[in-house]
């Protein structure tokens, strides 16, 4: 009653922790057994080994967090060599998320990722605030967006994912412009950008000075984001902003998603994906449902 | 590591903002060494969302009860404090790596140094180098003599010098200042404080092995989110950083920079 099936996702169920949220799996694999999860979002891989921000990188917020951490990943050809490696004992899929600062940099990380056969699909990350292109980023031009993810598709033997900023004024018109460049399937939403004063130092908390908002604070919009998008596009939607149990994962099946993804709530309690995939079944009998997938765009129906 | 609904055995407010709480469950029997530290939920809710990261101050195995010492500073701290005798809190733990205890040898001397809330990780220390046979001396820094805290504790392991901003103790100054009067004859330092203390330790007493635990603002405490990281000071070490929350919080002096 919870297998899904996405492009390239083939999974015994719809929760996999977020990418940035889990690392590489190992620490977590050593709390609990990795292949409960219906797949992993690994953390994003870029061509060159990067360190990320200075600290403080996290602040916390009402019913949230904001964080600055910089993509700090040991670079796509140690992630290849060693992340991934430990990873080969478990079956669960692999969504390989991947960054860069230049379309070259996200060409060449995409095409060396999805040449791996630990890697089921790749997820774009777009939401990364610097890029070489006139200082426009990758998540808020549809153009650009589309012209990002034409070029990945080219090289990658994998599907591909986009993951969308929030960030935007019109999100469906993001969506709509990924998939019309061939995106198989969509990632919403990364983070809010946001920021926080330290009322004694009179100075921004982050050493970022501003960071992405995550957790149950931003998962109204997320929803509405969902809500909007699942209904003018025809690829699927991995949901994700602030689900911490499964009432947040039904709501986010009724809001359109086809699959979920587990943020914050991993640093609230490290064992929260095995806790909601255990809790599920039972909240889908209580629903009357036999699969998860019967929920999906429930809420789209006219009042 | 487990995460367990652990019973708090007591909170009480030991000194000016100063709370002593001992919790008492399974994941007692799983410390491994002291200066290790736990992730507490103080709240069921999503306000405060994040844990709260709080050293262990000492360990009873027999009772299977942990203390931990906090300073109420912020919103999770607050509802910590106010959390009763009898009710049940989400610990995360034990987590990290802390103080080794192999790198001094019975008959020799310990120095153990500590600055405000740093303190409570020395006392399992000091503890644990006392039952070895090693003799510990203490230097502890606080504001005022009204902000010490646990120094009746402290002197009977050994030798304790409360050293207070403002001079209301025995000795006016910083634990720097104390410790070049002092003079001291020992084998092993250990310290743990904020960093600007820790860095002038380390500037003056990197002549012997030196150990010093770190603090730094945590997300999941257990090496996944890369928030708490800091540059080692090899720069050409084959990562480049240690994570705060796994590879320490104590760490040999000179492995990172600590800037961080």
């Amino acid at each position: 009653m919870l297998n899904v099936k996405l492009p390239g996702l083939d999974m015994k169920n719809p929760v996999m922790p977020a990418s940035g949220c889990f690392a590489f799996g190992k620490e977590y694999g050593d709390l609990f057994d990795l292949n409960l999860l219906g797949a992993i979002a690994i953390k994003s891989a870029t061509k060159e080994a990067r360190f990320g921000n200075p600290t403080p990188r996290v602040a916390e917020t009402s019913a949230g967090m904001l964080n600055a951490i910089g993509l700090q990943n040991p670079g796509v050809e140690h992630i290849l060599d060693h992340e991934l490696k430990d990873l080969e004992g478990i079956d669960t899929p692999i969504l390989a998320n991947i960054a860069g600062r230049q379309v070259d940099d996200y060409v060449y990380t995409a095409e060396k990722m999805s040449q791996s056969d630990r890697v089921n699909a790749l997820e774009l990350n777009i939401s990364c605030p610097n890029v070489k292109e006139g200082g426009i980023t990758f998540g808020t031009v549809p153009e650009i967006a589309a012209r990002l993810t034409e070029k990945v598709k080219a090289v990658s033997e994998v599907p591909v994912y986009v993951k969308l900023s929030p960030n935007v004024t019109d999100i469906v018109e993001m969506a709509k412009a990924v998939e019309e460049a061939g995106a198989d399937g969509l990632s919403m939403i990364n983070t809010l950008m946001g920021m926080r004063i330290d009322l004694k130092t009179q100075k921004p908390i982050l050493a970022n000075k501003m960071g992405g908002l995550s957790g149950p604070a931003i998962k109204p919009v997320a929803i509405r984001m969902i809500y909007e998008v699942s209904q003018k596009v025809n690829i699927p939607i991995i949901g994700m902003g602030g689900i911490q149990n499964a009432d947040d994962v039904i709501e986010f099946f009724l809001a359109g998603a086809s699959a979920v993804a587990v943020g914050t709530a991993n640093f609230v309690d490290p064992f929260c994906c095995p806790n909601i995939i255990k809790e599920l079944p039972e909240k889908l009998k209580q629903m009357n449902v036999d699969h998860i997938d019967e929920l999906r765009g429930r809420s789209w129906g006219r009042c | 590591m487990i995460n367990e609904k652990m019973l708090i055995t007591k909170n009480t407010c030991i000194a000016p903002n100063i709370y002593e709480m001992t919790v008492q469950g399974d994941l007692v029997d799983l410390v491994l060494e002291p200066g290790q530290f736990v992730h507490i939920k103080v709240t069921e809710g999503p306000l405060p969302l994040l844990r709260r990261p709080i050293s262990i101050a000492s360990v009873d195995k027999s009772t299977k009860e942990l203390t931990l010492i906090y300073r109420v500073d912020g919103v999770g701290t607050k509802t910590l404090s106010l959390s009763s005798q009898g009710d049940r809190v989400e610990i995360l733990g034990p987590l990290g790596h802390g103080f080794p205890l192999d790198v001094i040898n019975q008959g020799e001397t310990a120095v153990l140094v500590g600055g405000g809330i740093g303190v409570p990780p020395l006392y399992e220390l000091s503890k644990s180098l006392s039952k070895k046979g090693i003799k510990v001396i203490h230097v502890l820094g606080f504001r005022t003599l009204e902000d010490a805290f646990y120094q009746k504790q402290f002197e009977e392991l050994g030798q304790t010098v409360i050293v207070t901003d403002d001079g209301s103790s025995e000795f006016k100054g910083t634990v720097i200042d104390a410790l070049q009067l002092l003079n001291l004859n020992y084998q092993v330092m250990y310290a743990c404080g904020p960093t600007p203390m820790l860095a002038a330790i380390e500037n003056g007493y990197s002549d012997k092995p030196l150990y010093l635990s770190l603090e730094q603002r945590m997300g999941c405490a257990v090496g996944a989110c890369m928030a708490c990281v800091c540059h080692t000071v090899d720069e050409d070490d084959e990562k480049g950083y240690r994570k705060v929350c796994s590879d320490g919080p104590v760490f040999k002096s000179g492995e990172v920079k600590l800037s961080c």
